[in-house]
């Protein structure tokens, strides 16, 4: 037999190799002590073989036909294989700690972690195959974790360490979720109007673009944790000057102030890329049709710039999402505080239980904005 | 020095030649012409095996182009493009130089094998050789393009639509400078055109291909006068055929020697076409031809357009 | 054509424009003069016991965070381009996809995040910071590696072939230096992340110009913030500026551009 896709090809052999090498699960009596590690194959017994069902497509992968019908049914199985894999290992997690013993500790291992990115992978290859618009294809890749997402909902992941772990702090998880939002929900706003009306000021002044992107670089440039640190200083006097402003060194407004200033540049890029784009045949043509200057902006070059200005505010998104991570060391609070603290006592799963979240979210912006452009793209101008 | 017999090519089940034989003898500059689709560039490719063939056989100098690693055949041949064929990179010179290099010739004699092109394609050498192709006119690059394509002496000169993206009066310039290069050479050179006034003035033999076929093939002049069916007629315009034809011929072929008439003189290099717009717009029936260093070469008369009764 | 200048800066927009010189020259007079400032810090923060961070010269932790940077970018370049013309030829070219997806879903990856997994796991110290540099610093030579061979049109690859290259000599000879300003592009930005991984990797042990800034964070001492933020941010700045001239040397060829959105670095990946 001719192998048709080599990628799936190397994928399923890294997963073989993964489930033969790398532990499923690690248990420990305790938090103290270290955890013995659980290979997926002792795990699979009697009626939990029917889990591996998803499995034998994902394994015939590699001879399948490039058919929409069989892209399909891949992706539907490895998404499904998700789920499967995380649910055996939350029944093991739920039988392992038995009831009374509240102190035994199962998390997830190297294994399952490598077993879930493969298989994501794998999805995507699936649906990369089966073509489709952007939106469409995000939207696709985000239903692929639905079964995983009725899985945690219901309830049967609840034994594992890291969902102990949001027990312990569901409070400071809420409130880290709350102000995450907020950091990047109040970055997108001055970044995104400041960014564009950069943007339009260099479209409008050739000369002053080298100067304000070079500038607008400089600070792009700057590593994240300085320029939070090079705000402290400055806010706080200010803080002190008018003591009525809510200004402070520390919290949210030198995060906030440091969010912006990163956007601004890839908004003002792709502003100014948005304008550049529209030829000068179509605002002359405009021009010729007796379209006064707002008339233009209104209905030619607003609408024909917003795809790629929208993609700029995508980028800045996706941006703060995660450079707020790093405001949790200036006080700001937000999943970093969780991550930073799991850090300190060397806790992965709290370290975990900061990050996924995070990754979830920028996933989610991602799609979301993919959407968007999807949207702009078959709609009406 | 090219044999096709019976070669087809078939992409993604679409016939692009079918059972195509052709041959091109040594020192003549063949012209491959056809609408898009017709299968001239696929053929034109398959001589350096830029695009394999399927079936049938293609000679090269009498063995088979499937016994040359390909590598080695292309350096025997030598290939232009459209002008964005140049190494954006790389200066006139070193573009040149190119085949050479690959063929490993010492460093001297590259560098008077380049400055003997460019004086050959008349850019001053000193000037142009240190330049970037993004430095040159569209007609200059092109002059580079045909020079890093003579560059290795090849036997035989492959151009695919090499003056398609000039502009009239460049264009005119390059395939003047084309037609003495071969004079002076006497290589084989297959071009691809879809341009007829091209293929009428440069060709010795014009393959005119259809859906992969070859509908015609001939000397310009059979081409005119013999068309082989209406839709060879049409695509060499139906309308102007005779223009066309006035234009193959040169002045010098029916002036009256040792007459002598007054007025504006025409070069006896000239083109029968050239001489018809000038008895046109100077009114006269009779133009003095003078030969090209300007001495009287005789008269021409208007009634010796017409072509000599058979 | 507003083209930068060379040699020394004369006018005030010519300063804003070339920030190499006087951000090199700043670099070199913080990293041995900081001691010499500690009046001047003492003055604006007089509640400050120890005004000038002293548990490392700031030599050596210039030093150290300058070795970091250089370790892990030459692995992250060999392997970010190889693996870049890997997936670009013939043989690779089904894994394109594969690799494309990776860089799409490294995006929602912060750096801080995978310095905060590696840390439990392999220990603190420069191990975790290592892994995650190397990690980040793929990612952007191998989108440019991509861009760039990319953008070599399809007519100087037929050419290339049509004079009779091997394909490895049209790689090697045609197609890479023409890819080259946008790899160094992408090697420019992964440099550059990478000075701010190493930057905070400092909260999972490494010694680095962090250092300062997160035992200031953590002890009120915002003099130590200033210093260590001000010495790694022209030590970016340099590195950034630096690649900007080996850019626009590598791309002499080229019709100089005027200034665009384009002729800026590439999109930044996610926090750095």
């Amino acid at each position: 037999m001719t192998v048709r896709n080599p990628v799936p090809l190397l994928l399923v052999g890294l997963m073989l190799l993964a489930a033969w090498t790398l532990p499923l699960l690690s248990h420990a009596p305790n938090r103290l002590l270290s955890g013995r590690g659980i290979q997926l194959a002792t795990l699979l017994h009697g009626p939990r073989l029917l889990l591996l069902l998803p499995a034998v497509p994902l394994l015939a992968a590699p001879w399948l036909p490039p058919r929409r019908g069989c892209c399909v049914l891949l992706a539907s199985a490895a998404s499904l294989w998700l789920a499967a894999l995380t649910g055996l290992a939350g029944a093991e997690a739920a039988r392992l700690a038995g009831g009374a013993d509240t102190l035994a500790r199962t998390s997830l291992g190297g294994g399952y972690w490598a077993l879930f990115i493969l298989g994501a992978l794998l999805a995507n290859d699936a649906l990369r195959r089966l073509g489709g618009a952007g939106g469409r294809l995000a939207l696709a890749q985000l239903a692929l974790y639905l079964p995983l997402l009725w899985l945690l909902l219901s309830g049967r992941l609840e034994a594992l360490s890291l969902l102990k772990e949001y027990a312990n702090h569901r409070d400071s998880f809420d409130e880290a979720l709350g102000r995450h939002l907020q950091l990047v929900g109040l970055t997108l706003l001055p970044a995104g109007v400041g960014g564009a009306a950069l943007g339009l000021w260099a479209f409008c002044r050739p000369r002053a673009r080298g100067v304000l992107f070079a500038a607008l670089n400089i600070v792009q440039t700057v590593p994240s944790l300085a320029l939070f640190g090079l705000l402290i200083a400055p806010l706080a006097a200010l803080g002190r000057l008018l003591p009525g402003s809510g200004l402070a060194g520390i919290g949210l407004p030198p995060a906030l102030l440091a969010l912006t200033l990163y956007g601004l540049l890839p908004m003002a890029r792709s502003t100014l890329a948005g304008l550049q784009q529209i030829p000068d045949g179509v605002l002359e043509a405009a021009r010729g049709m007796g379209l006064s200057a707002g008339q233009r902006w209104r209905r030619v070059e607003l609408p024909l710039a917003l795809p790629v200005l929208i993609s700029g505010l995508r980028v800045t998104a996706i941006q703060a999402v995660g450079l707020a991570q790093l405001a949790a060391l200036i006080g700001a609070g937000g999943f970093g505080a969780i991550m930073f603290q799991g850090l300190s006592g060397s806790a992965l799963d709290l370290v975990l239980l900061g990050v996924i979240p995070v990754v979830a979210l920028a996933v989610a912006v991602d799609a979301l904005f993919k959407l968007l452009l999807s949207l702009l793209e078959v709609g009406p101008r | 020095m090219i044999e096709f017999s019976q070669v087809s090519k078939t992409f993604d089940g679409q016939r692009a030649v079918e059972a195509l034989d052709l041959v091109i003898p040594q020192g003549e500059l063949a012209v491959l012409i056809g609408t898009s689709g017709s299968g001239k560039s696929t053929t034109l490719k398959m001589i350096n095996r830029l695009v394999e063939y399927d079936s049938g056989t293609l000679r090269f100098a009498g063995e088979d182009v499937r016994h040359f690693r390909p590598e080695t055949l292309r350096r025997r041949m030598g290939y232009a493009i459209q002008s964005i064929g140049l190494f954006p990179h790389w200066t006139v010179e070193q573009n040149i130089a190119t085949v050479p290099q690959l063929l490993n010739w010492p460093k001297p004699r590259i560098r008077d094998r380049v400055t003997e092109l460019l004086a050959l394609l008349h850019l001053e050498p000193e000037q142009y050789r240190g330049r970037f192709p993004h430095q040159l006119s569209g007609g200059q690059q092109q002059r580079v393009g045909v020079a890093r394509a003579l560059a290795a002496d090849p036997d035989v000169l492959l151009m695919d639509e090499p003056f398609g993206a000039l502009d009239p009066v460049t264009r005119a310039a390059l395939q003047d400078e084309l037609r003495r290069i071969h004079a002076l050479s006497g290589k084989t050179i297959v071009l691809v055109t879809h341009d007829i006034d091209e293929a009428l003035g440069l060709a010795q033999r014009i393959v005119l291909l259809e859906r992969g076929r070859i509908v015609q093939q001939g000397s310009p002049l059979e081409l005119l006068t013999r068309p082989a069916s209406d839709a060879v007629r049409d695509f060499i315009g139906r309308s102007d055929i005779g223009i066309k034809l006035l234009a193959l011929e040169r002045v010098a072929a029916r002036a009256r020697q040792g007459e002598a008439a007054a007025g504006e003189p025409i070069a006896a290099a000239a083109t029968l076409r050239e001489a018809l717009s000038a008895f046109v717009t100077r009114g006269a029936d009779r133009l003095p031809v003078i030969d090209a260093q300007g001495r009287p070469a005789g008269t021409l008369h208007f009634a010796d357009l017409l072509p000599p009764a058979p | 054509m507003n083209r930068p200048p060379q040699g020394w800066p004369k006018t005030l927009r010519q300063w804003a424009r070339t920030p190499l010189p006087w951000s090199l020259a700043a670099l070199l007079a913080l990293t041995l003069g900081m001691p010499a400032l500690r009046p001047l810090f003492a003055a604006l923060f007089p509640e400050l016991d120890r005004p000038v961070y002293q548990q490392d010269s700031f030599a050596a932790l210039v030093l150290a965070h300058v070795a970091l940077v250089a370790a892990s970018s030459a692995v992250a370049i060999v392997a970010g381009s190889v693996l870049g013309v890997a997936v670009c030829r013939p043989a690779g070219r089904a894994f394109r996809p594969l690799l494309e997806s990776l860089l799409a879903m490294s995006q929602s990856f912060p750096p801080v995040a995978v310095l905060a997994v590696a840390a439990p796991l392999i220990g603190f110290g420069e191990a975790p910071a290592l892994i995650a540099l190397v990690l980040y610093g793929v990612l952007p030579i191998a989108q440019g590696t991509l861009a760039g061979l990319d953008a070599v049109s399809a007519a100087t690859r037929e050419v290339a072939q049509g004079l009779g290259f091997a394909p490895w000599q049209s790689l090697w000879r045609v197609e890479l230096p023409l890819a080259a300003p946008v790899i160094l592009a992408g090697v420019r930005t992964s440099v550059v992340i990478n000075i701010g991984t190493a930057t905070i990797a400092s909260t999972v042990g490494a010694k680095t110009l962090g250092s300062p800034i997160i035992v200031g964070l953590s002890g009120f001492n915002t003099a130590y913030v200033i210093q260590g933020a001000v010495l790694v941010a022209l030590l970016a700045i340099c590195c950034d500026q630096l690649f900007e001239r080996l850019q626009r040397r590598l791309s002499a060829w080229q019709p100089r551009q005027e200034d665009t959105a384009e002729s800026a670095a590439l999109p930044p990946l996610a926090g750095h």
